[in-house]
């Protein structure tokens, strides 16, 4: 069944009903990972490395477990050493063997904050304490932390295995650079030979943390059978599953993972810190163990994404055919293999229908935490580096910007540089909005700049489950394995609802946990509204063919003969008989005698999730003696497919935008010369305050993806992408300087303009 | 485990008779603020906290001689809504308002603010500005003290280790006499002072400056009083010269720190910036009070 073209006939869907999380979520009374206790608890704490970069010589816990109320101590030794294997089980490629080491070190330390031994005591007070006991004797390494410098030949080495991958012949020697990736088309120099115009330009971005306002926290407990339990806020408790198993050694049967409320995530959940751990400890004292991470352990040990070094090169003729796009990005992958230079290089120059493009990338490790996924992971970064450069392009064309977007815009049938090609995409109509919108044309003050930038993210579709359960009285349950970060349980329930022609507040949807449905992969790349939406559809359209069924035999007229119409079964026309329609509640009534419960459950793996793409436009005044930049207007458009709940549509991209307004202006790793976090805070890792911000305008354009039966496009990713070229281009529209730096902080900017180089 | 003990003494004798007689660390409390911060992230590990609030006093605002009494742990949120003391000390109070957010208002004091002793606390350069003294009070009695004496060094002040501040004074303004006080924060709110300036002026009936004093926040190991900065104002209506002098003065006075709220020019630059714009709006405040 597909309802896209009928939008006007929809009921439910692009309607704004009050979440089903809502009410709990303002009251206090929803369930966040921290928030939950077992009988017996015992709370757990991290011993983390005081070093960027150290061997761990030795590791002696006994005087911590002298302290009273202390039960017991883990460190790698009682973890398995598990061999090289690459996993996909979270968002990005991700080794086992390295998210064994992350978790707790074995032999060496490789940043600030690594966990190096855990302990579990009566209460905090004593594991905290218990926690400064332990003893470790560490020699002490030269570190590295700068991308560049990782990469010099005489840098620090992180990993004596590491030997640069895809790149022939294999390097003889170890270096940090984990991986090279490089895709090209056509010829560049030839696309340089034949542009009139050139621009190019050194780029750097910091790593930024996603800042989910939840620290990790989880609570596991061992059964003397083996038989164990994990609730925990992630963005997919099969993902802890499979990650806890596997590091655990563990049958995936003997773990269920019960996925609490969770308090943002935005990428960074889709990995596993404290869960072996806990786990660990709780198998070693047969008691529940608890633990929860403070602020400074996440800025320490967790996320961030990569900061990175990119240079663009971009070429045009007079009138505005970019000829040639070339760019190589250099990643930080943070301590182990895997920053998201891959999707960095794929999604540079997405937006663009080129003959010639190359871009290189490079995988680089350095002693910072682990970078994990940040929504879209990877191509903000080089977004920001390529739309800068369009931006510089269409000034040195005379162009407007826009224009010159539409003359190369990517349309369906463009073929990617990285091989695929595009179906039904919404980039023109996206630009389309944004020129035709007022804010585009708006008056500009002394001081005050306006820019435009544009993204492009792939969405995803895999692996998602979903039911659709009858209730005796006709109400209904839906469930799925989706933890709701954005809103998507009020989205399944709508969809449910609209096919099923029942008012949603009869719908209730749960997250159920990893033994009550199938397995769905984690909430990640944009993906649940999208796959997990499907399984839903099906199952409640498997559910009205129960019904209709049911309906037959109730009116013992063949099954054919029954149509579903606005929540109740009707006769097909007059040769099926004159009954009156049955609703679903009368139906349901009747269950036990027409064969029972009525329910279904849909496993799928979803295909042909369709492209998102959003541009942003953006005014700001800057202060030319303090430096400090004011966003005054921000409007977000963005290709949503459609829209299922208009409003958390527009959280996505509100929220998106603001994230990278604050990965624009402020937020930066603050390392001192030891290696070590300056900032590990809030109060000096600058987010944007609500202050800091005017309402961002989000306009949706609706270019349904004919693949999902509501049109749905993933909406959770693309509007990160675009906010910092904006922010870079409107601060070049006002001061005239283009800034090749992030954060563009008021120093930074004072600094630039008092050099009048950026 | 090491133990901590809370006392809430209901007189000033008693309170420091306390402090005095502490074994370990003893920690003065006012709202708390700075100092359960502190606590809860091991910075400091105290074995007595003197909780201040139950003496009668050291909460509330009083007119005396034409001047203004405040006591040490008065709130924020209390001092901003003093409508006298805010007509007639505007730059002590919108300093002291800037401090946190409205829950931490509620709690945080100028006597915290100023022990402290962080070179960034912003109702510090105000309050030196503003030619505030300090009423502290020990085993000896008590002695009454400029502000600018009590901070040494950053996490350091002047008082001993059985005193503390029980009220500060501000002096009976000079018809035509304002303040004001501007920071520089990279965000808008919820943030600590890269540079802060506190100037106070008074103007004669023509609008000439005929006293001033210039105190600049976060800078220097602790808030400075720029003898430079108020002789560049005397005798000026604030004209481009005066301005460009009183920017040089700021300039020439810090003596800041790379870190990672400001690198050493950027914190120079802004000086100058802010002490302009401070002097600025005192003047026309001044003007306005004839
Ligand atoms: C979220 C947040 C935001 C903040 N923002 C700002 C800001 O914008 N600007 C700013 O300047 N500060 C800021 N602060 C710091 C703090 O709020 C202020 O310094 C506040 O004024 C401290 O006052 P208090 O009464 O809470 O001090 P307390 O925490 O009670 O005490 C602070 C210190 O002063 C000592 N002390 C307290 N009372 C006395 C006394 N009567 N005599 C002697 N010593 C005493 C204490 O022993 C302690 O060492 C912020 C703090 C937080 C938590």
């Amino acid at each position: 069944m597909t309802f896209i073209g009928n939008k006007s006939d929809l009921k439910v869907v692009g309607t704004r009903p009050v979440r089903p999380d809502g009410v709990d979520k303002v009251t206090g009374r929803a369930t966040f990972g921290a928030d939950y206790t077992m009988p017996g608890m015992l709370m757990g704490r991290v011993k983390r490395s005081p070093h960027a970069h150290a061997r761990i010589v030795s590791i002696d816990a006994s005087k911590a477990l002298a302290l009273p109320g202390v039960k017991g101590v883990v460190t790698a030794a009682d973890f398995p050493d598990i061999p090289s294997e690459e996993a996909f089980v979270g968002e990005g490629p991700m080794n086992f063997r390295d998210l064994s080491l992350n978790c707790i070190a074995r032999g060496k330390v490789l940043y600030e904050g690594h966990a190096v031994a855990a302990v579990c005591a009566i209460s905090d007070e004593v594991a905290a304490a218990a926690c400064d006991l332990i003893d470790v004797t560490y020699e002490v390494l030269p570190h590295v932390i700068d991308v560049e410098a990782a990469m010099a030949p005489d840098a620090p080495l992180l990993h004596a295995d590491m030997f640069t991958a895809n790149v022939t012949p294999k390097p003889e020697k170890p270096s940090n650079i984990a991986k090279k990736v490089h895709f090209t088309v056509g010829d560049v120099a030839a696309g340089f030979a034949q542009a009139d115009v050139i621009v190019e330009g050194h780029y750097s971005t910091q790593p930024v943390h996603q800042a989910y306002i939840e620290p990790h926290a989880c609570i596991a407990s061992a059964g003397a059978d083996g038989q164990c339990h994990i609730i925990s806020s992630s963005q997919g408790h099969f993902m802890i599953r499979a990650y806890v198993a596997k590091l655990l050694g563990m049958e995936m049967s003997n773990l269920k993972v019960t996925p609490a409320e969770i308090g943002g995530g935005f990428g960074g959940k889709t990995v596993v810190y404290l869960e072996p751990l806990a786990l660990a400890m709780a198998r070693k004292t047969g008691r529940p163990v608890k633990m929860v991470m403070t602020r400074e352990d996440v800025f320490r040990a967790t996320g961030p994404t990569s900061g990175a070094v990119i240079d663009v090169k971009l070429g045009a003729t007079k009138d505005g055919i970019i000829t040639a796009a070339q760019a190589v990005l250099k990643y930080q992958a943070g301590a182990f293999a895997g920053s998201p230079v891959q999707p960095g290089c794929m999604c540079a120059f997405a937006m663009y229908d080129l003959k010639n493009v190359d871009v290189v990338g490079y995988d680089v490790v350095s002693n910072r935490p682990k970078v994990a996924a940040y929504r879209a992971p990877g191509a903000p970064i080089a977004s920001f580096a390529a739309e800068s450069a369009v931006d510089d392009l269409a000034r040195k064309l005379g162009m407007d910007p826009i224009a010159l977007r539409e003359k190369n815009a990517a349309k369906a049938g463009t073929k990617t540089a990285y091989g695929v090609t595009f179906a039904e995409i919404g980039y023109e109509q996206v630009l389309a909005a944004a020129k035709n919108h007022p804010h585009w044309k708006a008056p500009l003050g002394p001081n005050q700049g306006r820019g435009i930038a544009t993204g492009f993210w792939f969405n995803i579709g895999g692996e998602s489950s979903a039911s659709v359960f009858i209730n005796e009285d006709g109400s209904v349950n839906v469930v799925s394995g989706s933890p709701d970060i954005g809103g998507s349980r009020a989205s399944m329930a709508m969809m449910a609802a609209e096919v099923l022609g029942i008012p949603v507040e009869h719908v209730r949807p749960i997250v159920a946990d990893t033994a009550s449905i199938g397995f769905t992969h984690v909430t990640g790349g944009s993906r649940v509204t999208y796959a997990t939406g499907m399984a839903t559809v099906q199952a409640a359209e498997n559910v009205i063919e129960q019904l209709k069924t049911r309906a037959a035999m109730i009116w013992d007229i063949p099954p054919e003969a029954v149509e579903w119409k606005d929540g109740q079964a009707v006769p097909a026309g007059a040769n099926a008989g004159g009954f009156d329609p049955l609703p679903l509640a009368a139906i349901a009534l009747k269950a036990a005698k027409t064969g029972g419960p009525i329910g279904a459950e849909v496993s799928l793996n979803a295909q042909g999730a369709g492209p998102g793409f959003g541009a942003h436009i953006c005014d700001v005044e800057v202060d030319k003696e303090t430096g400090h930049v004011t966003v005054l207007r921000y409007t977000a458009v963005q290709d949503v497919g459609r829209a299922i709940h208009p409003s958390y549509v527009e959280g996505q991209i509100q929220g998106g935008a603001v994230q990278g307004i604050g990965w624009a202006l402020n937020e930066e790793y603050v390392y001192n010369t030891k290696g070590l976090m300056d900032n590990a805070g809030f109060l000096d890792y600058r987010v944007p305050v609500a202050s800091d911000l005017p309402m961002i305008e989000a306009v949706m354009v609706e270019v349904p993806n004919p693949r999902h039966p509501f049109g749905v496009r993933g909406v959770g990713e693309v509007p990160i992408v675009p906010p910092m070229a904006a922010v870079a281009n409107a601060i070049r529209g006002a001061l005239g300087i283009r800034m090749h730096a992030l954060p563009m902080s008021p120093p930074k900017l004072r600094a630039a303009v008092d050099s009048g180089v950026g | 485990m090491s133990s901590l003990s809370y006392a809430a003494p209901a007189t000033v004798d008693e309170a420091i008779g306390l402090l005095a007689g502490a074994s370990g660390l003893a920690k003065v409390l006012s709202g708390g603020t700075d100092l359960l911060v502190q606590l809860r992230s091991g910075r400091t590990r105290p074995a007595l906290i003197v909780d201040t609030k139950k003496i009668p006093g050291i909460i509330g605002i009083r007119e005396v001689d034409g001047g203004f009494v405040i006591g040490a742990a008065t709130s924020g949120a209390m001092i901003g809504e003093h409508a006298a003391l805010a007509a007639v000390y505007p730059g002590v109070v919108e300093a002291t308002n800037l401090i946190g957010s409205t829950q931490v208002q509620g709690r945080a004091s100028l006597a915290g603010n100023l022990c402290n002793a962080s070179p960034a606390a912003d109702s510090v350069p105000a309050m030196i500005a503003a030619g505030a003294t300090a009423v502290i009070a020990g085993p000896k009695g008590r002695r009454t003290v400029p502000v600018e004496q009590v901070v040494t060094g950053p996490g350091r002040t002047s008082l001993a280790r059985d005193e503390f501040i029980v009220e500060f004074h501000l002096p009976k303004r000079a018809p035509r006499s304002a303040d004001a006080y501007l920071r520089f924060i990279p965000r808008t709110e919820m943030d600590i002072a890269v540079v802060g300036a506190g100037v106070n002026v008074t103007l004669d009936a023509a609008g000439v400056c005929t006293a001033a004093r210039v105190s600049l926040g976060a800078v220097a190991p602790t808030a400075l009083l720029v003898a430079d900065c108020a002789a560049a104002l005397v005798g000026s209506k604030l004209d481009e010269h005066a301005l460009a002098k009183l920017d040089l003065a700021a300039r020439d006075a810090c003596k800041p720190i790379d870190d990672k709220r400001g690198t050493i020019d950027f914190r120079i630059k802004v000086a100058g910036v802010l002490a302009r714009r401070a002097a600025a709006i005192a003047f026309e405040r001044a003007a306005a009070r004839s």
